[in-house]
């Protein structure tokens, strides 16, 4: 996207009004009397009409504008908001999203099913009396008192609750500001004129100073009616007059709830994400340059090494600061990934024809955006499953003495650098029995073979295996659980699975909030260094040299009565150096599995920024990357689902010959 | 960043409602027991807001109150009150010693977020 086109940046910024509308709509479904959500919705209709109409949109600046008009109505209590209303505009806002991209004929005839539909709710539902004229706004002027700002009140903020309130040309009133020389910088000389248009109740101003009410100048007086408007809901086509510019950064990036502020000037700043990229990017090359420096200034001596020293700390310091800042600037609440779900959820329930409650908690987390936008699908899928073979109809629910509706609920919290993400559902729980019977037909397990219950929870996760009696079309297509999870793993992320059977089960993803940045554990192989991420690894242990005459030819070390596999790297990568004398174990796991990696050295923990393979190495499947050491040597990065997998096999073969 | 909020309040149980609530809501929260703690507390750092309450050991709220804003460094530090219905003259005192505005106890957490996000503007 080039950074100064209008239209693209348009484009954008219609998505996430049709995202505001459609969360807006969703809460208006259960609440149909609420004002502030009635407002959010026809705030967003009406810009997008705005804008859309300037950008040459003219085909959505049309079909929205019926949809305005009935939501302004709404909002002038001329008519209720009804369920019918909203599931048609719903649809509409579906339909202006499709408009955003392809005004092709067919397209644009299909809304006017939508049109029709909307006309007849409108009829249907009635016009209720308008409500009792009640002010058309507000002239106030006020002066805080000169301590306020002091004692804690911003003015700012002050006037930002008013513009909530709605439409307020603000005028700061500068005639008592003394000169320099006697003004008191910690004392508010300002004072403020506001109009305030809006049906607006004196109470709800009052609220606004309730703090500072008693010491503060305010003067309140009623404006008379506004200037006569177009009257609302004529059906005439497309407007014929121009568009009334929308307020820069009217409701943008905000969630839906917050209500928006109208006419705030916004104080964010849209950047492609290629250009984050390219500045990680070289944020991780001076992070590899840095610690080539300290190497340096480390190894020299005398007084100007005292100097490079120093410059070599204050560099590693601002590098460190540099590499943390651009971390969170790629950061993105999960908030937009959550919000899509409640459509997902609402679409579930009316196909399947059961009632599904969805709960979110912790939108605040804040993710990588990479990895949000990789986490979309299988958090779809995951849902998908929850709702279809997790929970039950209305009618087995009951049957089972729980409440007819299910619940699905969301959560992420962060957990050191990690992100937690539950799917819980108060469904059904996984039948154990139909993994077993499923598993044993498609031969993963022997008949009778014994198999704990996290064993054969782990099985779903398998190619192919699907529980689903009949292929639904919500379930059992398209992605299935080994997608789901061979993308989690790709995140260096994990995926597990617990459930009790009538209760509901809970599917839990761990995922590294960054992509580029790892602590590792350095580890040297004969002459060479590998990393091992350290989010992986369990603990270090030495191989003694009788241990290490004892486990020839069966790799398992015995690890506080528990087998465990290991694997000498050295012959894996083919090392004809000598070993040391006393190896090491480093033991990883991803959850249940683990596996011991046999090492010449640990060498310590190591922050790395990871570079991708050359596309020459790129299949080279027990590789995740590569890292630049602080001497200019590659380290190659191991990835640890990989080897997990690979000591697994070797142990089923072990297993197989004892 | 989210903003920081120090509360400052005897009773464990409040404190621990009032961090539930303020986290929730996305803000960090960092407790106190008494005045003189939320004044050891608050020196050589600046919070974006602080939430006291008034019957406290060793100091209460109104003396912490007075002095915070004795210091040059936390001027312009907003600082809610907590007090009852009972105690009217409460809010006056509070006000005079410097507080920025007030809650009235027993609160919903709604009403502590709103509160919040009203003195914050975030």
């Amino acid at each position: 996207m080039s950074a100064n086109d209008p239209a693209a940046a348009f484009l954008t910024e219609a998505n996430e009004l049709l995202d505001q509308v459609e969360q807006a709509l969703l809460d208006l479904d259960f609440a149909l009397d609420d004002r502030d959500l009635i407002d959010a919705v026809f705030r967003g209709l009406h810009t997008l009409k705005g804008s859309g109409a300037m950008f040459g949109f003219d085909q959505l600046a049309g079909f929205t504008h019926h949809c305005e008009s009935a939501f302004d109505r709404v909002r002038k209590q001329l008519s209720p908001a009804t369920r019918e209303l909203v599931a048609v505009v719903l649809a509409a806002q579906d339909h202006m999203r499709r408009l955003l991209g392809d005004t092709s004929a067919e397209t644009v005839a299909a809304g006017d099913a939508i049109l029709e539909r909307l006309r007849a709710a409108m009829e249907t539902s009635g016009t209720c009396e308008p409500a009792l004229p009640s002010s058309r706004g507000w002239q106030l002027t006020f002066r805080l008192p000169p301590e306020a700002m002091a004692n804690g009140t911003n003015p700012l903020v002050l006037l930002d609750e008013l513009r909530a309130l709605g439409e307020a040309q603000v005028v700061a009133l500068t005639d008592q500001v003394p000169p320099l020389g006697e003004l008191v910088p910690t004392e508010c000389h300002i004072g403020w004129s506001v109009e305030l248009r809006g049906d607006i109740g004196r109470d709800a101003i009052e609220d606004v100073f309730i703090f500072v009410m008693d010491d503060m100048e305010l003067t309140l007086e009623e404006l008379g009616a506004l200037p006569t408007e177009d009257p609302p809901g004529t059906d005439d086509e497309a407007p014929d007059r121009a568009p009334p510019a929308s307020d820069p950064g009217s409701a943008r990036g905000r969630p839906a709830n917050d209500g928006g502020v109208p006419g705030k000037a916004s104080d964010t700043v849209r950047v492609p994400a290629e250009r984050l990229d390219l500045l990680m990017d070289r944020v991780g090359e001076l992070v590899i340059v840095q610690s080539r420096l300290s190497q340096l200034a480390q190894a020299g001596a005398g007084a100007a090494n005292q100097t490079l020293h120093a410059i070599s700390e204050d560099i590693e310091r601002l590098a460190g600061e540099l590499r943390d800042t651009m971390m969170v600037l790629r950061m993105v609440p999960v908030a937009t990934l959550f919000g899509r779900f409640r459509r997902l959820v609402h679409d579930l329930a009316r196909d399947t024809g059961k009632t599904i409650e969805l709960s979110t908690e912790g939108e605040t987390t804040e993710v990588d955006k990479t990895v949000m936008e990789r986490l979309a699908d299988p958090l779809i899928h995951l849902i998908r499953n929850s709702c279809d073979h997790g929970l039950e109809t209305p009618a087995e629910r009951s049957a089972a003495g729980k409440p007819p509706a299910g619940q699905v609920r969301l959560s992420a919290r962060q957990a050191g650098g990690e992100v937690i993400i539950e799917i819980r559902d108060d469904g059904r729980g996984i039948a154990l029995e139909r993994v077993r019977a499923r598993a044993e037909a498609q031969g993963l397990l022997q008949p009778g073979q014994a198999a704990s219950e996290h064993e054969l929870l782990q099985l779903i996760f398998h190619p192919g295996f699907s529980t689903a009696q009949q292929v639904t079309s919500l379930s059992g297509r398209g992605v299935g659980m080994d997608v789901v999870k061979r993308t989690i793993e790709s995140l260096r992320g994990t995926i597990d699975v617990a459930s009790t059977p009538g209760l509901g089960s809970t599917i839990s993803l761990r995922i590294p909030l960054t992509l580029a940045i790892i602590d590792g554990l350095l580890v040297r192989v004969g002459t060479a260094r590998y990393v091992i991420p350290l989010s992986a690894v369990e603990e270090c242990i030495e191989l003694s040299t009788e241990e290490d005459q004892r486990s020839r030819g069966r790799s398992l070390i015995t690890l506080r009565d528990q087998l465990v596999p290991f694997m000498r790297l050295r012959e894996l990568f083919s090392s004809d150096i000598n070993p040391d004398t006393h190896q090491k174990i480093v033991i990883i796991s991803t959850g249940s599995d683990r596996v011991g990696l046999v090492v010449d050295q640990i060498i310590g923990s190591h922050q790395t920024v990871i570079k991708p393979m050359s596309p020459v190495h790129c299949d080279v499947a027990i590789f995740a990357g590569a890292t630049i050491l602080g001497d200019g040597n590659v380290a190659l990065i191991l990835d640890v689902a990989q080897l997990l997998s690979l000591g697994q096999q070797q142990e089923e073969r072990l297993r197989a010959v004892a | 960043m989210s903003a920081s909020i120090l509360t400052v309040d005897d009773s464990p149980s409040l404190r621990m409602a009032i961090r539930i609530a303020l986290t929730g809501a996305g803000y960090v929260v960092t407790e106190a027991s008494d005045g003189l703690e939320g004044l050891n507390k608050s020196r050589g750092t600046r919070f974006d807001l602080i939430i006291t309450d008034q019957n406290m050991p060793n100091m209460d709220g109104l003396t912490m109150i007075r002095e915070l804003r004795r210091d040059p460094a936390q001027c312009g530090t907003p600082i809610i009150f907590l007090t009852t219905e009972s105690e009217e003259s409460m809010k006056q005192q509070a006000k005079a010693a410097g507080a920025t505005g007030w809650l009235v106890k027993p609160f919903v957490p709604d009403q502590l977020i709103r509160v919040a996000r009203k003195v914050l503007g975030r």
